[in-house]
This record gives C-alpha cells, sequence and structure tokens, in this order.
C-alpha cells in the first residue's frame, strides 16, 4: 500500500454509456429507499469498466447519482486499491509480486515489464499497456502469473510474458490460461498421485 | 438498570450506557482520543481499554455497553500494559514536535503519554510524513500529527451538518480531508480544533502566537448572535488572544460558531481609544471634558422632543438602562432598541422571547420557521435543531427565503402570504403541527422587520394557538433574536414612549430637519446619510458607520473589556466578564452615560455597577435570576383585526443576515472575518430542493 491520489490529469467530465446508466439503475434499485449509497461500490466499479479507471468527474456524478457527498464516495474510491484512480493502458497488466511467484521469476517478469511498457503505473506511449505490481492474485500453483485485463495468464517466464506483451501491442489474440503445457494446475510431469486402480483397502467389503 | 462494579465501587447506571461513562460514574478516569460524550461511538483508538472479569481481552470501554453485574479494573497492570501498547502504536507515527506545536500545553496526547507513555521508541523505520491539506482560512492542518481519531469527521456531519470531511485512503496511509481541499463551509468548522486531541488541526489566525499556560483565563458571554453562547476569553497582558467555548448544556453545549472564536482580531483594529469632537468637519481627538461640553452645549438647546437615541445590537443591560434612565430624566420618549425596525416588543415578554429554550428544541417534535435562516442567525441553535432532526420523527417547514439549513425540510412558501392560508388551514402543515406533542414555532427577524411585521408576528401566535402550542408544560412560540442586545433592550423597555419616535421616525425627523441630536450606542447598522444635519453622539468601541457620521464620538469598551449583564434570545440573563481594560481612553459604556448625565444636570442615581445592576432587578426582578429562565406567560391574545394586514404578498421575508462574518461592528473590523467572507461571501440562496 502506498498513499492513493488522484491523477492530476483529470476529464473534463464523465458520463455513463446509456447501456451503463441503465445497469446503473437496475443496481440502485436493488437498495431500498434511503440506502441508495449501498450500490456505490457497483457503480464505481461500472465506470471503472467503462474508462479504464475511475476520474474525479466520475466520482462526482455516481455521489450526485446516489445522493450521497462527493467526499463519502471519494473515501470508498480511494480505500479499496482495485480502483485505479489514474489512467491505464488499454492492456492492464497486474503482476503478481507476492512469495511463490516471486520465488518463481517474478523479479524477471517485472524486468520484461520495464523493458516493454515502461516504469510501474505508467502508460506506455501508445496508450496500448500499462503494468502495475499487485498482491496474490490466488493462483499459486501457476506462478508466476499475471493478470491482464479480467484474464489470468500463467506459468509465465520472460520470453512466454514477452510474447504475449507483443501480440498485445499488436492487437493479436492471446490464449488466456496457463502458458505451459498445462491446462489447469494439474501437474507438470504428468500425475504423481492417484495413478493406480482404486482398490478396496483390506477389511472394506 | 444494571449494577456494576468499577475499581471496586458499585454503581447503577441507565440501561444503554457505555462503560466508560459507568466509569466515570464510579469515579474513575478512562484516557480516551476518539471517544467524545456528544458524537458518535467509533472506538477506533482503543486507548479506553479497560480489564472486564471473564472477558478473555481489554475491552474498549468506549464501545462496550455496561452489562448487569460487570466487574471492571481501569487500573489494574492488564490495563496498564494494554494502554501502554496503544500508546506506543499511536506514538510510532506521532512526530515528536511538541516544541513547535500550537497543541503543545493542552494536547491530549502530551498529557496522557505522560502516564502510558514509554521513554524510547522501539521504531526504528521511517516515520510517516503527511502533506497539509488546506481547510479553509480558520482550520490550520499538520496531517502528519493526525492519530485518526476521526472526532473531526463525525463533528462536521453530525452536529455542523457538513459531509466534508473525510478520511481517505486507508491502514498507515488514512488522511483526513475535504473534497479536493475545499474550504470546509460549516459557521461552526472551528470546532473541530477544539475537539482534535492532538495538533493536527489548530487555529490559523491565531497560529505561533501564545502558550496555553500565558493566558489569563475569563469566563464570559458572547454577543455576536443572540445565543448567548457561553465563552472563555484566554487573553495575554492587555491583548485578547482568542476565545474559546465553554460548556453550557442549556445554551452553546460546547460549541461556539466561527464568529464568536475569531473575531479577536476585530478588537484590536479600528478601535475608538480617545474622544473626538468633528471641529469645521473634522474629527480632532479631545479630551472627555471637551467632548462633554458640546454635548451638553447641543442638548441644552435642543427640545426633548426634538433628541433621540438609538441602541445598537452588542450594547449591553447596563449602558441601556442608563441611557434610558437619561432619556427619561430629560424628558425625551425618542428612544429604540431596534434598529433593523423589527415590529416586536410592548405586548408581553412572552412575545419576544425563544419561550421553548434551546435545550427545548430537543422535545420538539415539529417546527416551523417564518422568516429566519437559523443557521447564519444562530449557528449553534441551528445545530441543536439539527440534533433534534438526527434523532427522527422531527418535521420541519419553512416559510421564507430558500436556504440550506443543514437538515432537509418543507418549504411551504415565501413570505406572508404562505402564513395567512396556514392560518386559514388551507396549508397542511398546519395539520403536522396539530399533529405534534411539542409543536415548535421560530419567527425570525426576517419576518418581524417586514412592514407588516405586527400582523406576521400575529399570525404566528394564531399558528401556535391553533396547534395547542402554548400550554401549562409547553410552550412552543419562539422568536429568534440576531442582536445580543435586543432582549435586554425589551425587557429595559428601551423603546419609543408616548408619542415617541421609533428608528424609523427617527431617521425620518433627522432628514427632515425634526430631530437634532441623536444618541447612538454602538448603533452602526443604520442608515446614517439619513442622520440629515442632526448632532450625532457615537459612543461605541469601533470606528464603524456610526463613528463616521458622529459629531462626537465617546469611546466605549467592547464586550471583552466590560462587565455587562446580556440577555439571551430566551431570555437568560447572563453576565460578561471583563478579561482587558478598555482601549486608551475608553471607558466602561454606563460609566460614560453616568458621567455624562453630571454634566447635563441630570445625574442617574448610581455610583456603581452593583447599584445600576440593582436598579435594574428592581425594577425587572428577571434580571436578578442569572444564567436561569424565568418563564414568561404573558403572550398577548390575537384578534382578527391584528391579523387583517397580513395581506397576500408572496414576496420571501428577506433573510436578515446578508453575510455571516460580517454583521456588527467588531467582525468588520476583523481581519479574519474578511477573509472568511472572501472564500465564502453571503449566504447564497439555495437552488431549489
Amino acid at each position: 500500500m502506498s498513499v492513493r491520489r488522484l491523477s492530476p490529469n483529470q476529464p473534463a467530465s464523465f458520463a455513463f454509456t446509456p447501456e451503463n446508466l441503465a445497469w446503473a439503475k437496475k443496481e440502485i434499485a436493488k437498495y431500498p429507499a434511503g440506502r441508495e449509497a449501498s450500490a456505490i461500490i457497483s457503480l464505481l466499479w461500472q465506470a471503472q469498466k467503462q474508462e479504464g479507471w475511475v476520474s474525479e468527474p466520475a466520482i462526482r456524478v455516481i455521489g450526485d447519482m446516489l445522493d450521497m457527498p462527493y467526499i463519502r464516495a471519494l473515501e470508498i474510491a480511494t480505500f479499496y486499491t482495485m480502483f485505479n484512480l489514474a489512467p491505464v493502458g488499454e492492456h492492464y497488466v497486474q503482476l503478481c509480486g507476492t512469495t511463490p511467484c516471486w520465488l518463481r521469476g517474478a523479479d524477471e517478469l517485472k524486468e520484461v515489464c520495464r523493458k516493454h511498457i515502461g516504469p510501474e503505473g505508467h502508460v506506455s506511449a501508445d496508450g496500448k499497456l500499462s503494468w502495475l505490481e499487485v498482491e496474490c492474485l490466488g493462483a499459486c500453483v501457476n506462478a508466476p502469473m499475471v493478470q491482464i485485463g479480467d484474464d489470468f495468464y500463467e506459468d509465465l517466464d520472460a520470453s512466454k510474458l514477452e510474447t504475449i506483451l507483443t501480440k498485445l501491442r499488436n492487437g493479436e489474440q492471446v490464449e488466456p490460461g496457463p502458458q505451459s503445457a498445462r491446462h489447469s494446475s494439474e501437474p507438470l510431469g504428468g500425475l504423481t498421485s492417484l495413478t493406480g486402480t482404486l482398490q478396496p483397502a483390506a477389511g472394506d467389503k | 438498570m444494571p449494577k456494576l462494579v468499577v475499581d471496586g465501587v458499585e454503581v447503577e447506571v441507565e440501561p444503554g450506557t457505555t462503560l466508560i461513562q459507568a466509569c466515570e460514574a464510579a469515579g474513575s478516569e478512562i484516557p480516551r482520543f476518539c471517544y467524545h460524550e456528544r458524537l458518535s461511538i467509533a472506538g477506533n483508538c482503543r486507548m479506553c481499554l479497560v480489564e472486564v472479569e471473564k472477558s478473555p481481552k481489554p475491552v474498549a470501554s468506549c464501545a462496550m455497553p455496561a452489562g448487569e453485574g460487570m466487574v471492571v479494573h481501569t487500573n489494574s497492570p492488564l490495563v496498564k500494559r494494554a494502554r501502554e501498547g496503544v500508546m506506543e502504536f499511536l506514538l510510532i507515527n506521532h512526530p515528536l514536535d511538541c516544541p513547535i506545536c500550537d497543541q503543545g500545553g493542552e494536547c491530549d496526547l502530551q498529557d496522557q503519554s505522560m502516564a502510558y507513555g514509554v521513554d524510547g521508541s522501539r521504531f526504528h523505520e521511517n516515520k510517516r510524513a503527511v502533506e497539509e491539506k488546506y481547510m479553509g482560512p480558520l482550520v490550520k492542518t499538520v496531517m502528519t500529527r493526525c492519530i485518526h481519531c476521526t472526532r473531526c469527521i463525525r463533528f462536521t456531519t453530525e452536529v455542523a451538518g457538513i459531509s466534508e470531511l473525510g478520511a481517505i485512503g486507508r491502514g498507515e496511509d488514512m488522511e483526513i480531508t475535504t473534497y479536493l481541499e475545499k474550504a470546509l463551509s460549516s459557521e461552526l468548522s472551528a470546532n473541530v480544533v477544539d475537539l482534535c486531541p492532538v495538533g493536527a488541526l489548530t487555529f490559523r489566525p491565531t497560529a505561533f502566537s501564545a502558550r496555553p499556560w500565558e493566558y489569563k483565563k475569563t469566563e464570559s458571554i458572547d454577543v455576536m448572535d443572540a445565543v448567548g453562547s457561553n465563552i472563555r476569553v484566554d487573553s495575554r497582558g492587555a491583548e485578547v488572544m482568542r476565545i474559546l467555548p465553554r460548556t453550557n448544556d442549556d445554551v452553546n453545549e460546547e460549541w461556539i460558531s466561527d464568529k464568536t472564536r475569531f473575531v479577536v482580531d476585530g478588537l484590536k483594529t479600528q478601535r475608538l481609544d480617545t474622544p473626538y469632537v468633528r471641529e469645521n468637519g473634522k474629527l480632532r481627538a479631545a479630551t472627555w471634558d471637551e467632548a462633554f461640553a458640546a454635548i451638553a452645549a447641543k442638548v441644552k438647546a435642543a427640545k426633548p422632543e426634538r433628541m433621540a437615541a438609538i441602541a445598537g445590537d452588542l450594547a449591553c443591560a447596563e449602558s441601556m438602562k442608563a441611557l434610558k434612565d437619561l432619556f427619561d430624566k430629560l424628558g425625551s420618549a425618542n428612544i429604540d432598541c431596534r434598529q433593523d425596525g423589527a415590529k416586536i416588543g410592548g405586548k408581553g415578554r412572552a412575545a419576544y422571547l425563544f419561550n421553548s429554550t434551546i435545550a427545548g428544541i430537543e422535545s420538539a417534535d415539529a417546527l416551523l420557521i417564518v422568516g429566519s435562516d437559523p443557521r447564519k442567525e444562530a449557528p449553534v441553535l441551528n445545530a441543536r435543531i439539527l440534533k433534534r432532526w438526527n434523532q427522527g420523527h422531527f418535521r420541519v417547514g419553512l416559510v421564507g427565503e430558500k436556504r440550506d439549513l443543514t437538515y432537509p425540510y418543507d418549504y411551504l412558501g415565501a413570505g406572508a402570504s404562505t402564513l395567512g392560508d396556514l392560518v386559514a388551514g388551507k396549508h397542511d402543515f398546519l395539520e403536522v403541527l396539530k399533529g405534534a406533542k411539542n409543536p415548535m414555532i421560530i419567527v425570525g427577524q426576517g419576518a418581524l422587520t417586514q412592514k407588516n411585521g405586527a400582523a406576521i408576528l400575529a399570525a404566528a401566535l394564531k399558528i401556535a394557538e391553533l396547534a395547542n402550542a402554548v400550554r401549562e408544560d409547553w410552550n412552543g412560540f419562539n422568536v429568534l433574536h440576531t442582536a445580543a442586545s435586543r432582549v435586554a433592550g425589551l425587557d429595559l423597555g428601551f423603546l419609543p414612549g408616548e408619542g415617541g419616535r421609533d428608528v424609523e421616525a427617527i431617521l425620518e425627523g433627522a432628514s427632515k430637519g425634526d430631530v437634532d441630536f441623536v444618541y447612538l450606542l454602538g448603533a452602526d447598522e443604520i442608515d446614517t446619510a439619513r442622520l440629515g444635519s442632526a448632532f450625532v453622539v457615537y459612543q461605541g468601541s469601533h470606528g464603524d458607520m456610526g463613528a463616521h457620521r458622529a459629531d462626537v464620538i465617546l469611546p466605549g469598551a467592547a464586550y471583552t473589556e466590560k462587565n455587562g449583564t446580556y440577555v439571551n434570545t430566551e431570555g437568560r440573563v447572563q453576565f460578561g466578564r471583563r478579561a482587558i481594560f478598555p482601549m486608551g481612553e475608553a471607558r466602561e459604556d454606563w460609566t460614560i452615560i453616568r458621567a455624562l448625565s453630571a454634566v447635563l444636570g441630570q445625574t442617574l442615581p448610581y455610583d456603581s455597577l452593583n447599584a445600576l445592576r440593582d436598579a435594574m432587578a428592581a425594577a425587572l426582578p428577571h434580571f436578578d435570576a442569572v444564567d436561569m429562565i424565568v418563564p414568561a406567560h404573558d403572550l398577548p391574545s390575537v384578534s382578527d383585526a391584528d391579523l387583517a394586514a397580513l395581506g397576500d404578498d408572496t414576496s420571501p421575508f428577506a433573510v436578515p443576515v446578508k453575510d455571516f462574518y460580517l454583521t456588527n461592528p467588531v467582525a468588520r473590523a476583523s481581519r479574519v472575518m474578511a477573509l472568511c467572507s472572501a472564500e465564502f461571501g453571503a449566504a447564497p440562496a439555495q437552488a431549489a430542493e
């Protein structure tokens, strides 16, 4: 954690797209009258999905929609680290640097990011990529890994990440998931347990 | 009622009492930072830990309800160790800058670290540093010192009614700030400084000017509005350094408005410190004898019916009593204490008092505000209304200008016609008032200063009658004054006598040449251009409108420089006390009038303050009931004829306080108030709700 501030570069305004606005209204309607503020997190999240980040005008617009003071909306937006308070690239790389990933080479992945994208928290010149080190994303079995957009890319090494980033930059498709021979989190060299047929234990009938 | 044992003392407390309150009741003091009696419970500082038998861990006593049979220890070794642990954590990120901190000497953290602090730090990492946050011209921030008790956030939200302060970020990086560092827009904002247990929030105007132990502390009464907030005037030498609130649950609880607090620098500027006499169109400094001689010459030449006196908003009861007695002796009935022309007084005391009392607001369950913006006219009283509103089941209706009062209200209409509808039962808010157990009506000066003010007052009385708001056990008819002197003036009968002129007639007469001599007792909020060619005596403390026009200036004492009696809007008689001596040649106001009376050959029969006060109390016994409410039961009855002049005017009752920060000569002389006025300006009308 570090101090989180609103980006100095803010857009002039924010508005939900018509679809998102309809969605937001449905979300607000889930809560009883007078408790509309309960929808704050879903609305901020939707704003982030729309824009890639939560801008200051968005905080105000959402505060007005929910009839809550701006400072209360700002409190929420700054409390939760999943809300980006500054613009991110089209492909937003969240790189896990927690112990299992770090042991399996997260530092090398960071180097790749620095080389290909630039310093942490900055958007690349073409606007395509930005990256941030985050805490454990819960995919330790497939360490090291990154999350790009909504997808996990696992079992990485420097060259694999480089390939992924290059492809994304060029607008090519990349298959999410383990970037090894694995489908999921099974052992890489074949099964190591439960290999035989199941025998009833002595005494069982 | 739960019974529990605290440090061997058995106490019985109300159900719902917290442990910390029970401990206090048992005489055990509990250290605390975040807990405050008048704010909601946060439970985040953990300093109030106590040991409760059969509880596995120390318990935060502020957030734990007192239970039957609890056995509590507040000074066991476990408690001491736990609090020392809390203190060590608090001090990890707290800078050790007490020598340059304005809170030093009155700092909760400093004081409590004497009991629970350890002598060295085990923290060798970098300390946190936080950027300072702008919160306006009154509150200075040094956010590195903040211990995140959140008292300021709770105060602004719950008491001041503005949700502008918040905590952004979290954990170690939590920071208290306003949205994008805008200035706090409340009239009560500086109370957060009193609440701050450390030096994170301090007074910006008085930064680095004095240490708390250097002050001489004088308990006094505020005159910025008619609430009569209890204050403590801190002075050093011949200078008032600051003003702090004093706790009085019946009046201001423990809050005061920003104007009350920061008007102090106005006490040092624009002061009249010597008599002046106008010669060849120019004022020149003179002696008291010269000034009195100039006045005596004019008074002797003027006929009594061509003389007049106007008392201003800050005048103390003693000076008004003396001036009234002097004019009685001179045979003039042209006296008035209602600078703003309010149509009030002379009809019974209950018709101009805030009869429900300020504390009584909490027992009301419906409120009609007529022609008032209590937020600007009496911010502390408005906080009491908000407090009642926060408790729920409280409807508020407003007739007058639409303003942000910090609580929602039903907007009924703008002016007299709406009031007429209410009286005629054509408005459903009357049903709300009728349905309430203790309905309340507040009539403001915005309504009473209208041309048909008397009819408006009658209409308000009629509504009170219809709503059964005036009973043996409850009086829901209230007048909210804006001037500290007003109720005392009305009590003393500082009003036009038989055939006498009121303020409007005095000004009218002066401009037409029918009035030759006008005595202004601190009266600055009148149109001095209309004084025409009259000979004007101005007695007061500040060179404001009145002094500019005056032919003779008699330098008086400001409210911090004299012993004076003030009667607040409830009719509560309170004593203001002298903190420092008047400036230069200035004198306490009643003594000036007493001295002048001798020169005029009409010597007033009192030679000491006590004799004057005795004279007041002899005529008006309630002046002896200091700090108390003497209920008034003399509400006049209302006839249809009284209501006839109500009319169907739909223009809004104009709120009398145009700019909250500049309502009186002291405030207008204050640089800090000018800064506030520039920052917040005149109160903007609220957009449609």
